[in-house]
Order: C-alpha cells, then sequence, then structure tokens
C-alpha cells in the first residue's frame, strides 16, 4: 500500500488557494523558486508573507505594496459586488500596515461574450469604493480571452500607501489586548447562502469595504500602543489569529462569548455545519494594542459607522507560544487551529 | 436561538462541572460515548477541560466509516475497476482499503461518484444505463433509509455494497477484554431508531450504566454526571436523558422495516474483529440487489483479514483508538506525520474518527 503523504503526480488543488495551512506551505515551498533575486527591498519583504510589502524612504516613512486578484462567483453577491471587492481588497492590506492608501491599479482579465454594460456596472461601483477610500486610480491593463478560456471576469488590483509607523502581523506583545472591529463571516457567509439558494431566509449581506478611515481612526486613538494589525479574509478570524500568534511568537486568549456575530451568521453556519470561524471577512480588522490604550481604541472604533459592533476578544500571553486557545461559550478551552482552508471557495 | 442558549448556558455548565468533579471517584476513570457528534461536541467545546484529570471519555467505535473493513474497501474499488458506478460518500472515498484507497482507485481510472445519500445514488442510477453501485455503510441511523429505498423499489441497473452495522453488539465487544470501562454514553442519534431496550445488557449482565445523551455541551456534562452518580450509588441501569427525542421503544416503523429488508448477521469490524451478530446483510428475497450476489464477488481472503490491526499502516494505532484503549494523542503519528491530509489510518480520515476530530477542534488541550 502507498504511504500518506506520498503523491505520484503533484497538482494544484482548490484548497491549496483557500487561505488555509495548505496554501501557507504551497507559498513557502513556492518562495524558494526565488533564489538569484532579492526578496527584499530593505523593508517587509517576500519571506514575511504580510498583508504588504514596504520600501524605506529616505524621510523615514514607508512605502508600502501590495497586490491581490479577485475571483468572486457570483460577480455580483448580497451587500456587493466585484467592483467594491477589488477595491476593498487591496486598500485594506495597505490600511492593515498602518499605511494611507494613496492609489491603486487595476487589471481586468475579460471573457469574450461579457456584456460591456455590465462591466461599466462593476467598474461604476469600483469607482465608488474608491472615492469612499479616498484613492486614486492611476493606472490599469485590459486583456480578453477567447470563449471558454475563462468562466468569469478577473480583476487584479495593485495598490500602493504611505506608512508612519509599520504595523505588522508580529508585534503583539505579552499582555496586548485584541480588538475585532465588528461581526465576523459576514462576507462568506453571505455568498454561501446566496449560492446555496437561502438568501431568503437570511438578511445577511457581505460587510465588503474598505475600512482604511475607520483604521486612521484607530492608529490615531491608539499611537504607539496599537501593536499589530490584520484583516481576517480567507480562513477568517482563525486563520488570522492564529498567523498573529505564529508570528509573534505569543500565545492568544480568545473568549468566544466576545466574539461579535450576526444572531443570522451564527445560524446559517449551525445550519450548513461550518465553523463561523473559518469563514472571511471583507470589512473587518483585527487589532493588537497594549492594554492601557484598549479602551480609546474600543471607543473611537465604536464611534465611526463601520466599527460599532467592535469588541475586546482577548489578550496576549506568554503562555502557550504561537497557539490561539479558546474560551468556549460553556466556560471550557480548547486550541482554535488554523483552518486547513476556508470552506467556501471563490469568495474573494 | 432560545432553544441553543438553554443548552449552553453557562452557569448550569460549571454547576455540572463542578458535581462531576465531586463525583468522579479518586482514582483513574474511564467513561466510553460511541458517536462522532458526542466526540465532536466535546472537542468544540472544550468539554474535557472541565473534567477532573483522572476522568476520561473516550469515543470507541463511533465513526462507521474507521470501522469499515478493509475487505469491503477492496470489494467496492473491484466493483468499480470493472467498469460500474461506485456510488459512497465523501470520506469513505478516502479511506485506505488493504491497497488503495477509491479515491486513488479513481485516478487510475474508475468511476467513484460522492453522493449525500442512497436517495442520490437512487436519482444517479436512473439517469444511465449503467450499472450504479451504492456502498452502503453506516449505524442504525443511515440504514433504515436504505431500507426503505429498498422497499421503494430500485431501478434495475441498481444494487447495493451492504456494510451497516450494529451500535450495541460493538459496545459489547469493548467489554470482552480488559477494558476499565465504567460506562457508557449511548448515541442519541442511534437511540432514537432503536429505543432504550438494546441497552438493557449492559446493567443486567456487565452492571455498567448508559446514559443516553443528546448533543449539545449540556447533555453530554449531564450524561456524566448521571454515569458518576449510578457509579457511586452502586446501582447501574439504562437511563433516557435525552426525552425530547428517543422514545423508549425508539422508532418502531424504521424497526420493522430495516427488520423487513435486512437480516443480523455476525459481522467484521475493522480496528475490532469479528462482533457476532453486529451487521446487516440483505434478507433472500432482496438478494437481487446485493452486489455482491449480482456480480460474483468473492475476493480471496488473505493472511492477516479480521485481524484488528488489518490493513493498518505499521505504528498506526486507530485499532486502539477504536476500542478506546488510548486517545489519539497517545498516537507517536499524531499530528506529526498523520494528519486529515496525510492521514495513515481511518481514524483520521472519518469525519467522525476521535483523530480527525481531534485534529480539527485543537486535539486534547493540557489546559
Amino acid at each position: 500500500m502507498s504511504m500518506p503523504g506520498q503523491k505520484h503526480d503533484e497538482r494544484i488543488t482548490l484548497l491549496h488557494g483557500a487561505g488555509g495551512e495548505l496554501q501557507g506551505e504551497l507559498l513557502a515551498r513556492l518562495l524558494r523558486s526565488f533564489q538569484g533575486s532579492r526578496r527584499s527591498a530593505g523593508g517587509l519583504g517576500l519571506d514575511e508573507l504580510d498583508d504588504s510589502g514596504s520600501i524605506p524612504l529616505p524621510d523615514g516613512k514607508h512605502l508600502v505594496f501590495t497586490t491581490d486578484s479577485h475571483v468572486v462567483q457570483p460577480l455580483t453577491f448580497p451587500g456587493g459586488d466585484i467592483g467594491q471587492l477589488a477595491v476593498a481588497g487591496t486598500v485594506n492590506d495597505l490600511a492593515v500596515m498602518g499605511a494611507q492608501p494613496i492609489a491603486l491599479s487595476c487589471g481586468l482579465v475579460i471573457p469574450e461574450g461579457f456584456p460591456i454594460g455590465e462591466l461599466e456596472r462593476l467598474l461604476r461601483s469600483m469607482d465608488r469604493a474608491l472615492e469612499e477610500a479616498g484613492v486614486a486610480l492611476i493606472t490599469g491593463d485590459t486583456k480578453v480571452l477567447a470563449h471558454g478560456e475563462l468562466d468569469g471576469l478577473i480583476i487584479n488590483t495593485a495598490g500602493v500607501g504611505l506608512a508612519e509607523r509599520l504595523i505588522t502581523d508580529s508585534g503583539l506583545r505579552a499582555g496586548d489586548k485584541l480588538i475585532v472591529t465588528g461581526t465576523v463571516g459576514d462576507h462568506g457567509l453571505a455568498l454561501l447562502a446566496h449560492r446555496e439558494g437561502l438568501e431568503f431566509e437570511t438578511e445577511l449581506e457581505s460587510d465588503v469595504a474598505p475600512i482604511n478611515h475607520l483604521i486612521m481612526r484607530a492608529l490615531e486613538a491608539g499611537g504607539e500602543g496599537i501593536t499589530a494589525m490584520k484583516d481576517p479574509t480567507r480562513g477568517g478570524l482563525a486563520a488570522c489569529l492564529n498567523e498573529l500568534a505564529r508570528k509573534s511568537g505569543m500565545g492568544l486568549l480568545i473568549w468566544e462569548e466576545r466574539i461579535p456575530m450576526k444572531p443570522e451568521a451564527r445560524g446559517l453556519a449551525e445550519l450548513l455545519g461550518i465553523n463561523p470561524l473559518e469563514i472571511a471577512s471583507e470589512g473587518k480588522a483585527v487589532i493588537g494594542v497594549a492594554p492601557e490604550r484598549a479602551e480609546a481604541v474600543l471607543e473611537a472604533l465604536r464611534a465611526h459607522p463601520q466599527g460599532r459592533e467592535a469588541a475586546l476578544i482577548g489578550e496576549a500571553t506568554r503562555e502557550f507560544p504561537g497557539k490561539v486557545i479558546l474560551v468556549t461559550e460553556v466556560g471550557g478551552k480548547r486550541f482554535l487551529e488554523p483552518p486547513l482552508g476556508d470552506p467556501v471557495p471563490r469568495i474573494c | 436561538m432560545k432553544g441553543e442558549l438553554h443548552f449552553r448556558d453557562r452557569a448550569k455548565a460549571e454547576e455540572l462541572a463542578r458535581l462531576i468533579r465531586e463525583l468522579a471517584p479518586e482514582g483513574p476513570i474511564k467513561l466510553v460515548h460511541v458517536c462522532g457528534t458526542h466526540e465532536i461536541t466535546i472537542a468544540e467545546h472544550g468539554l474535557r477541560s472541565l473534567l477532573p484529570p483522572q476522568l476520561e471519555v473516550l469515543e470507541g467505535p463511533g465513526c462507521p466509516v474507521c470501522v469499515t473493513p478493509a475487505r469491503h474497501i477492496d470489494e467496492a474499488i473491484e466493483l468499480a475497476k470493472r467498469g460500474h458506478i461506485l456510488a459512497t460518500f465523501g470520506d469513505m472515498a478516502r479511506v485506505p482499503g488493504s491497497r488503495m484507497s477509491l479515491e486513488e482507485a479513481r485516478s487510475e481510472g474508475a468511476d467513484v461518484r460522492i453522493v449525500y445519500s442512497v436517495t442520490d445514488a437512487v436519482a444517479l442510477a436512473r439517469r444511465t444505463d449503467r450499472e450504479v453501485v451504492f456502498f452502503a455503510v453506516g449505524f442504525e441511523t443511515t440504514a433504515p433509509m436504505v431500507a426503505a429505498a429498498v422497499l421503494d423499489g430500485l431501478p434495475a441497473n441498481f444494487s447495493l455494497l451492504v456494510s451497516h452495522k450494529l451500535i450495541p453488539p460493538a459496545m459489547e465487544a469493548l467489554l470482552q477484554n480488559e477494558h476499565g470501562i465504567r460506562g457508557f454514553i449511548a448515541p442519541g442519534h442511534v437511540s432514537t431508531i432503536i429505543g432504550e431496550r438494546p441497552y438493557q445488557v449492559f446493567p443486567t449482565r456487565y452492571r455498567l450504566s448508559v446514559v443516553i445523551s443528546g448533543f449539545e455541551p449540556l447533555d453530554v456534562l449531564y450524561a456524566i454526571a448521571l454515569l458518576l452518580r449510578q457509579l457511586r450509588e452502586g446501582r447501574p441501569q439504562v437511563v433516557n436523558a435525552y426525552p425530547r427525542a428517543v422514545r423508549p421503544e425508539g422508532n418502531r416503523r424504521a424497526q420493522e422495516i430495516l427488520s423487513e429488508v435486512f437480516e443480523v448477521v455476525d459481522h467484521h469490524w475493522r480496528g475490532i474483529g469479528l462482533i457476532p451478530r453486529s451487521g446487516l446483510a440483505l434478507r433472500e428475497e432482496f438478494r437481487e440487489w446485493d452486489a455482491r450476489v449480482k456480480f460474483g464477488l468473492d475476493l480471496k481472503r488473505e493472511k492477516g483479514d479480521d485481524q484488528p490491526q488489518e490493513a493498518l499502516h505499521p505504528g498506526c494505532r486507530c485499532h486502539l483508538v477504536i476500542t478506546a484503549q488510548v486517545t489519539p494523542d497517545e498516537c507517536p503519528l499524531f499530528q506529526r506525520a498523520c494528519t486529515p491530509r496525510t492521514p495513515y489510518g481511518p481514524c483520521m480520515v472519518g469525519e467522525e474518527g476521535m483523530c480527525n476530530i481531534w485534529y480539527r477542534y485543537g486535539g486534547r488541550p493540557k489546559l
């Protein structure tokens, strides 16, 4: 009999792109292909696998740079569409580095036969999201693929921003509090409900939105006290917290009952038998903050319309370095493991 | 979700945990449940961290995919390789037989389809001229659906590879050797079908209590407290602690169609071996739907077939997990070499297997 893990013929599977453990392993392996070139330009580089890379500038600031391809199906879903998502995804990846996003690019890959009116509608939606974020669109590229070579629209955006101080995934210190800026899992669950034909039974909508202004409020209120930030996209809160724990070497103690979740999201996840903590949000961030600034940050977040449901969900400890410990609603404790992958494909 | 809050009340959970600590004897004590859903409740809610250290709650043979003998998987692969469509549940396809899994057979060209129920498989047969074989695995919960499908009438190009099993005989099999088991938490789902009576053998013959339990965290904590109280009082009995779903007599209609379609036979359990009167086979009058008869399947028995360790990788302790003798973290392969992506044994493949559940829900937290 063949040994476990042995593969005659290794191929990419959907799980390789699902934001979980398997994707992490694939990335680590693929990065080894880049040997001769430089993997950093003096700041954060490929090896950090943070939300963005960075380049130190002569004035002490940091130019922050990131890219993201969006393939969501369907293109329009409850609460948003691919245009809005393409802006939010990249703007938020810049913002959680502590950067003020400045400009984006837009690369379109369009299948033959795609209605031009529909494309215009999606780009107008992009326009509104750019306006909301206060970010310019300054360059782009358009490709058309023959019928059958592509089953949907792909939008790639890259973006640059400027940060006074970089906020990385690895910055948590013992005693830091963890804040989530609002309800988790809305995006993935809204898409799933829509695809399963359950949308008439739930009011759930995607939370997709650029949240750079919200994050700026937190940065102003927290100052040097903000030690880490990350957006819980693919793999959800479980993947996000595990990454923060692993990269900082801290143990994270999380109280399940304090995690904000819409009742309809919780109900839907239970109905579908999936763990809502492994489901993506597209308009939320997890923020690590020194204990003495936690209240001020929470207050600043709650004063902003996008942060009304912000909550303090846990803290960093020296116990169980690199692990996330969940205190369950009945008072038990267990490890919250990183998911193998987001259970819902093509959500972003 | 008012019901949910009621069964997940933190103050009540703490009260039950305190009661469990008071009632637990001083020495080591082992309780066994036999259901993947109970294991998920225990792991997901971190209930083990609420129990005193000397008290162990183990899963036993509660994962139908895990206890399906390698020989039956080999038979399914053989049928698929002969060109028939083999329809099965998703995690069944990934469990290795003695040489390979159905999934591996598929990569070699066999037509293996994933379905969610026997109804899906029948519908598949109605859409094709090719033979569809449904690999019928599962306990008393899934078998009635198969029986109902048989009674409803099946298409001529459809047959069943039956590997259905019965839970109470497997519980009894655990008690045949040195076991240390002091009580059973009986599965709520299975009990809705079979009722209370089949568990009566445990207090009568083995002086062990059985508590039928639901699947909310408070259900399970309550069942544990009841078992400990009966142990302390020396009054073993069968208690139905899930009356909101389980009637004392069970589901009569399901029992009737089960015995109309199936007869009870001796059966092999992976990880345990042969257990008398623990499986189901199609009755004589339904043999035309039996894939083994229809296609003259007679795989050669091999040395070591029928042994508890049959077709397990060297070092895999799945047979000891299934017989409630070790916990997953007592296996040196667990979480290191053996993961859901690179499983060594069926307990890491089946989504109701204890190793798989511990992997997904954080294992035993030494918290």
